[in-house]
C-alpha cells in the first residue's frame, strides 16, 4: 500500500526535538516534551506494525519519484520489528532518562539529540535506498558521538576518541562499497540492485559483498573490530549507554540481514566467512567477560559475545536460523537495554557497579531484585523466558548443516553467560555486603516516589516485555517466521517496491 | 584522466591508513579526512567521467538520444562532502578537548580506563 504514514513516526520524533530546542535550559518543560513525544511515537510506531501486518508492504516514494529513480521508504516485517523494537526502548529510556540524566546534562541538549538519535534509528530501518541507508547512519552516528561525550569526562573522552575514529572508518568504508555498487549497476535503490545485481561481473560484486560486510561488522562490533565497544560503552550515564547497547550494534545487524539477504545472495565462501568470524566473536567476547569486575563492562562484553549468535545466525542461511536471528534480535535488544538501565539504578543505590564492593542487595531491596532476576534469567536463556526459545533454532541448525564447532562455540558461549550472570547475581545481590548501606550512600532511598517510580518502571515494564518473549513464544516465533519468510524470498519485496504488487 | 584518478584515490587511502595507524592525534584526523576524499573521488570515478555532455534534454527531443554525464555521483558526493565536513569539524573538537583534558596528543596514553577491569 502507498501511504505517507510510514513517515510520520520519523517526523514526530523531528518534531519533538525542534520543539525541545525552544525550552533550552528549561529542564522540566524539556523532560514533559521528551515523555509525550516518545508516547505518541510509541503509538504511531505500533499503528505502523499493525498496518504492516495488514498489508504486508507500505511504501512511500519521496516527492513521487517512481521507484528506481528517487528515494523510497519501505516497511516491511523486518523494519516494522525492529521499528517496534525502537519505539519501546525510546520510550522506557527516556522515561529513565528524567530521573537518571543529571541536570546539567539535560542542560546542554541531552533530550534534544536523544530525539534526533531516535529519528536516525527509525530512519535507516525503514528506508529502501541504500544511499538513504548511509545518510540515516550518519545521522545516528553524529547523534550518538554528542551523547558519549556529553559531560565531557576524562573516561568519556578516552571512550569517545575510539568509538568516534571507528565509527568514521566504517562510515567511509560503506561509502566506498557503495561508491563500487553504483559503478557496478548504476542505481541506488535496493529492490533494484537485487536485480541488477545479478548481469554484473561477480568478482566485483563479491568484493563488494565483503566490503559491506567490513563496514556493518564495524559498527555492530564483530570479532577483529570489536574493541571500540568494551572501551566506550561503560564510559557515559546508564541511559545513554542502554540505548546504545540495546540499538546502535543491532543496526549494524539489521542492516547486514537487509543487504545480505535482498541485494548479496551469500555463497558458500561469504557463509563460511560469517562462521568463522562468528565463532571468534563469540568465544573472544565470552573470555572478556569472564573476568570483568565492573558490572557495566561484563555486558558490554557479553553484547560482543551475543552478536556473534545473530552473525552465525545469517551465517547458517536458512529459514530457521534466520528465524532465530530475528527472535534473538528482538530478545536481545530489549534484554540489554534493561540491563544496562539496572545498571544505573545499582549505581544510584550503591555508588558503585564494582563487584568486588557491591553485595546485599536482595536483602536490602527484594522485590527490585527480582525484576532484575528476570531481566538476567531472560539473557542466559533458561526455559521458558525468552532467550530460549532462539538458541533451540541456533543449536538445532548448526546441527543440522554439520557446523559442530559453530555449534561448540554456542554452548561455550551459553555457558559463559551464564556463569558471567550467575557471578553477578551472587556477588551483587547474594554475598554479604562488605559495607553496611547506609542513608549517605543510598542516593535511591532519597528520591522521592515519582523519581523512584520514574527510574523502576521502565526496568520492570522491560521485564515483562521479555518476559512476554518467552511465555507467549508461539506469537513471536510465528512473527519471526513470516518474517524469515519474506527475507529468504526478496522476490515478494523486489515485486512490491517495483511493480506495486503488494500482496493483499 | 581515469588513470590519474585511480593512482589519486589509491594514494588517499593508503596514505589516509597509514596516517590513522600512527600514535598521534592530528594524524589520525588527517587520515580520516584523507580517507573521507579518497572515498568521495572513488564515486566520482565510478559513477563514469564524461566530458562536456550536460545532462539537459533538447527542447526537440523527449529522452536522452546520447551518452551524457551521469549527475547523481555528484549529488552522492556533495551529500557526502556536507556530512564529512560535519563529522570531521565534531572530530576536531573532541581531539582538542581530549587534548585539553588528557594533555597528551600519544594516543597508546589513553588507556587509563582499560587497564581497569
Amino acid at each position: 500500500m502507498i501511504t505517507n504514514f510510514i513517515l510520520a513516526p520519523i517526523l514526530l520524533h523531528m518534531l519533538t526535538a525542534i520543539v525541545l530546542l525552544f525550552f533550552w535550559r528549561n529542564i522540566a518543560a524539556q523532560k514533559v516534551i521528551s515523555v509525550i513525544g516518545n508516547f505518541l511515537a510509541f503509538l504511531l510506531c505500533l499503528r505502523l506494525f499493525w498496518a504492516t501486518e495488514e498489508f504486508s508492504y507500505l511504501i512511500v516514494q519521496v516527492g513521487s519519484w517512481e521507484a528506481p529513480f528517487g528515494i523510497i521508504f519501505v516497511s516491511d516485517a523486518l523494519s516494522s520489528i525492529m521499528v517496534v523494537l525502537t519505539a519501546i526502548i525510546s520510550l522506557a529510556v527516556g522515561i529513565y532518562s528524567t530521573v537518571a540524566i543529571n541536570p546539567s546534562r539535560i542542560k546542554y541538549g541531552y533530550f534534544v539529540i536523544f530525539h534526533f538519535l531516535v529519528m536516525g534509528l527509525l530512519g535507516s530501518f525503514l528506508t529502501g535506498d541504500i544511499f538513504n541507508l548511509y545518510v540515516w547512519f550518519e545521522v545516528v552516528i553524529i547523534s550518538s558521538f554528542v551523547l558519549l561525550t556529553l559531560g565531557g569526562k576524562r573516561l568519556q573522552m578516552e571512550g569517545a576518541i575510539k568509538y568516534v575514529t571507528m565509527n568514521m572508518l566504517a562510515s567511509i568504508i560503506f561509502l566506498t562499497a557503495i561508491g563500487i555498487l553504483y559503478g557496478i549497476t548504476g542505481t541506488l535503490n535496493m529492490a533494484d540492485l537485487a536485480v541488477k545485481i545479478n548481469n554484473v561481473n561477480q568478482g566485483l560484486v563479491s568484493v563488494t559483498a565483503l566490503l559491506f560486510f567490513a563496514g556493518f561488522g564495524i559498527k555492530s562490533a564483530i570479532f577483529p573490530l570489536y574493541f571500540w565497544l568494551p572501551s566506550s560503552y561503560h564510559t557515559p550515564p546508564s541511559a545513554i549507554a542502554a540505548i546504545f547497547g540495546g540499538l546502535l550494534t543491532k543496526m549494524g545487524i539489521y542492516a547486514m540481514l537487509r543487504t545480505f539477504t535482498l541485494i548479496f545472495q551469500l555463497d558458500e565462501f561469504m557463509q563460511n566467512v560469517f562462521i568463522v568470524i562468528a565463532i571468534l566473536t563469540m568465544i573472544t567476547g565470552a573470555l572478556g567477560a569472564i573476568n570483568k569486575r565492573s558490572i557495566r563492562r561484563l555486558i558490554s562484553y557479553l553484547i560482543v559475545c551475543h552478536i556473534g549468535y545473530l552473525i552465525a545466525g545469517i551465517g547458517l542461511y536458512t529459514e530457521i536460523a534466520i528465524v532465530g536471528v530475528i527472535f534473538y534480535l528482538m530478545h536481545d535488544v530489549i534484554v540489554k537495554s534493561n540491563l544496562l538501565m539496572i545498571t544505573g539504578i545499582i549505581q544510584k543505590i550503591r555508588e558503585t557497579i564494582d563487584m568486588t564492593r557491591l553485595g546485599g542487595l536482595y536483602k536490602d531491596y527484594p522485590k527490585l531484585s527480582l525484576v532484575i532476576a528476570i531481566a538476567m534469567f531472560s539473557l542466559i536463556g533458561i526455559p521458558p523466558l525468552s532467550g530460549f526459545w532462539p538458541k533451540i533454532q541456533f543449536f538445532g541448525e548448526s546441527l543440522r548443516s554439520q557446523h559442530y564447532i559453530l555449534l561448540g562455540a554456542f554452548i561455550f558461549a551459553s555457558f559463559v553467560t551464564l556463569y558471567a550472570l550467575a557471578k553477578m547475581w551472587s556477588e551483587v545481590f547474594w554475598k554479604e555486603s562488605p559495607k553496611p548501606l547506609t542513608k549517605e550512600i543510598d542516593r535511591f532511598a532519597r528520591l522521592s516516589i515519582y523519581e523512584k517510580a520514574a527510574l523502576v518502571a521502565p526496568v520492570a515494564a522491560l521485564s515483562l516485555v521479555s518476559l512476554s518473549l518467552g511465555l507467549n513464544a508461539g506469537y513471536f516465533y510465528d512473527l519471526s517466521q513470516r518474517t524469515a519468510v519474506e527475507l529468504m524470498n526478496p522476490n515478494l519485496y523486489i515485486d512490491a517496491v517495483l511493480n506495486g504488487n503488494y500482496g493483499k | 584522466m581515469e588513470l590519474l584518478l585511480i593512482l589519486l584515490v589509491g594514494i588517499f587511502y593508503a596514505s589516509g591508513i597509514f596516517l590513522m595507524l600512527r600514535r598521534s592525534m592530528v594524524k589520525l584526523l588527517l587520515g580520516l579526512l584523507l580517507l573521507g576524499n579518497g572515498a568521495n573521488i572513488l564515486i566520482f570515478l565510478t559513477g563514469g567521467l564524461t566530458k562536456g555532455k550536460p545532462p539537459i534534454i533538447d527542447e526537440a527531443e523527449k529522452t536522452f538520444t546520447s551518452a551524457y554525464a551521469d549527475p547523481v555521483p555528484q549529488a552522492l558526493i556533495l551529500t557526502a562532502i556536507v556530512i564529512s565536513f560535519a563529522l570531521n569539524s565534531f572530530a576536531v573538537i573532541l581531539l582538542k578537548k581530549v587534548y585539553a583534558t588528557t594533555g597528551s596528543d600519544d594516543l597508546d596514553s589513553l588507556n587509563i580506563q582499560d587497564l581497569d577491569i
